[in-house]
């Protein structure tokens, strides 16, 4: 628990959801969101199946569009305005359970396209950034291979390498390991605990691995039926949940 | 228990000579002893006469048809006018122009196609954008000391070469609009693309080209002459954008939903997420049915003799009638047939092929 004294997490608000509402036709998806992000804070959202723990982050680079409510990312509020789209966009970085590398570029190709297309770096200064980041991530040697040719663990990587290489603010965690098999989610974890500990990355995972959630986040919220029904700091949130939905759902995580 | 390493040992050999290869292959049973003899009869008194009449009893050169003297077939007829059926009525001493441009495409196409070979980009890019420009001057001229030549005398196989893969490659794009379009969020553009495509579809390719040199002069001011040609391949290009735009739109469709949230999360702009992402993947995955589009479109081009155009089927067409060569259509018809077979088997070929390639690649995920 030493390294997580070094970190800071800063007073700025970096993500602010208020009164957020979303529906899919008329199923009311995400109910009365409230939450606000500092700078730098680490955040584990968990909670059962279909709770909206998904929509909710995804909400956050418009992936999703809300209906009601207010979103503000950096400063900056999400609206039907294009410009703030794509400046929110390129702030926010995001991985997904099912990776989403794209098959027909090599693992280089994927984390240069976006910068050299979007924040119009030059091509040799991409590369290097890119490379960098592979080596964090802890595989350079797989640059020239395609996504298909890696295996589930280290597309994983790819996808957080190509995340980073935008040089976001905000990485937002869709489920990253629930898709690997067993002996790989931990070098995903390692990777995410690794960026966690550096400090001055604000990350929204989505996450059942309870372990990671204890050892990095600062806070934990937990969803039910498109709610945030409770959130505390890890170590009380385990020990002492006090709604009886959270004491369900950790009894049921931790007995399986 | 220790288990020991077994040797790697060779494949048991499988040739046991043709005996056996029949044996197993077309007498392995009952029903396909008898598939292979009903078939095998009709091979042998169908073929045999055909092969005797086509090769072993026939005339290959001469003037006239008193060269043909064997009684079986007279290709005289055809090689005597072959390089009308080539060139259709392009002066003789500018025959190199078209042989030049023919030449230079099917550089680049073969360049393109084969495996491995560098800077495709640059080749593409010349073949969509540089070498139309130079194409038009070569067949056309009017410009660098080149003669204009008419498009009426265009004709022949070039001709048909000409009109589909000007129809081919003008057609992409427009497809790819068309398809975009029809995916699109915006009302009025989703709607003026489903309309475009089910009007073209469910219109026959003959009426399209009846429609271009019939009505589309009435629509234009007299002043402007447009060339029978151009308005048979205006014709075949807006018939042929919605069938391409079908074939592209399936491929979108294929495409899994978390490429386009990756490249929108990278903050990637529609066309760019579609330019780098989704389009080469869609594009790759069509390229079977695109290739089927154009085998399609190469075969209904003789369609165009009802216009007055004279690709190669109109032009053996109207040789079959010349009085000192009566009664040897045949010949004639059998020749189209077979280019036209040339043609199309070929594409046919390289489109399984890829097929095959794109299944076994490396980043098919
Ligand atoms: N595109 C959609 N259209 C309609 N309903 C959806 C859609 N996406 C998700 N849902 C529904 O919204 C609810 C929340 O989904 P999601 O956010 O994916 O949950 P979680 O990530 O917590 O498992 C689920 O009941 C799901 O069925
Ligand atoms: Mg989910």
């Amino acid at each position: 628990m030493s390294t997580q004294d070094a970190r800071e997490v800063s007073d700025k608000l970096m993500i602010e959801l208020r009164n957020m509402n979303k529906w899919y036709g008329d199923f009311h998806v995400l109910k009365n969101i409230n939450l606000e992000v500092k700078k730098g804070e680490r955040i584990v959202i968990c909670g059962p199946s279909g709770s909206g723990k998904s929509t909710m982050i995804r909400c956050i680079n418009r992936l999703e569009e809300h209906q009601e409510g207010d979103i503000i990312v950096n400063g900056v509020e999400l609206t039907n305005n294009l410009k703030n789209i794509e400046i929110i966009r390129k702030d926010v970085g995001m991985v997904f359970q099912h990776f989403n590398l794209f098959p027909h570029l090599t693992v280089l190709e994927n984390c240069c396209l976006a910068p050299i297309w979007v924040k119009k770096e030059p091509r040799k200064q991409a590369e290097a950034t890119a490379m960098q980041y592979l080596e964090r991530v802890k595989i350079p040697e797989q640059a020239l291979k395609y996504p298909g040719q890696l295996s589930g663990g280290q597309q994983q990587r790819v996808a957080i390498a190509r995340s980073l290489c935008m040089n976001p603010d905000v990485m937002l965690f869709d489920e990253p390991t629930s898709a690997l098999d067993p002996e790989m989610i931990k070098e995903v974890l390692d990777v995410m605990i690794e960026l966690a500990d550096e400090g001055g990355m604000t990350m929204l995972c989505v996450t059942h691995e309870m372990g990671f959630a204890k050892r990095v986040a600062d806070r934990v919220i937990f969803m039910d039926a498109g709610q945030i029904i409770e959130e505390n700091e890890p170590h009380e949130f385990f020990n002492n949940p006090q709604h009886e939905r959270t004491q369900l759902f950790l009894s049921q995580i931790i007995q399986h | 228990m220790k288990y020991d390493l077994e040797p790697t040992l060779p494949a048991p050999s499988s040739t046991t000579g043709v005996i056996g290869w029949m044996r197993r292959n077309l007498f392995s049973n009952a029903t396909n002893s008898i598939a292979t003899l009903i078939i095998g009869y009709f091979l042998v008194t169908l073929l045999g006469p055909a092969l005797q009449w086509a090769f072993i009893d026939s005339d290959w050169f001469g003037d006239s048809p008193a060269a043909c003297t064997s009684g079986g077939a007279c290709w005289a007829f055809i090689t005597y006018r072959m390089d009308q059926f080539m060139y259709g009525f392009y002066p003789e001493t500018e025959y190199w122009r078209i042989n030049i441009t023919f030449l230079i495409f099917a550089v680049a196409i073969i360049w393109l196609v084969t495996d491995k070979t560098p800077y495709k980009g640059y080749v593409s890019i010349f073949v969509l954008f540089i070498y139309p420009v130079i194409a038009f001057y070569l067949l056309y001229g009017g410009s660098f000391g080149l003669e204009v030549i008419e498009t009426h005398k265009w004709g022949g196989l070039s001709l048909t070469l000409v009109l589909a893969i000007i129809g081919i490659v003008a057609a992409m794009p427009f497809g790819i609009l068309l398809a975009l379009g029809r995916r699109s969020n915006m009302p009025i553009v989703k709607a003026f693309s489903v309309i475009y495509i089910e009007f073209w579809r469910g219109v026959p390719l003959i009426t399209v080209l009846f429609m271009a040199s019939v009505m589309l002069p009435l629509f234009v001011p007299e002043e402007i002459t447009f060339d029978k040609l151009l308005r048979a391949l205006i014709g075949i290009i807006l018939f042929q954008s919605a069938y391409m735009a079908e074939v592209i739109r399936g491929g979108l469709q294929a495409i899994p939903k978390g490429q386009y949230e990756a490249a929108d999360s990278l903050g990637l702009s529609y066309w760019k997420s579609m330019s780098f992402i989704i389009l080469p993947q869609a594009l790759k995955m069509m390229i079977p049915g695109i290739v089927n589009t154009f085998i399609a479109l190469f075969k209904d081009t003789s369609l165009v003799l009802i216009i007055g155009l004279f690709d190669i089927l109109a032009i053996v067409q109207a040789a079959n009638s010349d009085s000192a060569w009566l009664g040897f259509s045949t010949e004639g018809y059998i020749f189209v047939a077979f280019v036209f077979w040339v043609f199309c088997f070929g594409m046919s070929r390289y489109s399984q092929n890829l097929e095959k390639r794109l299944q076994t690649g490396h980043n098919t995920r």
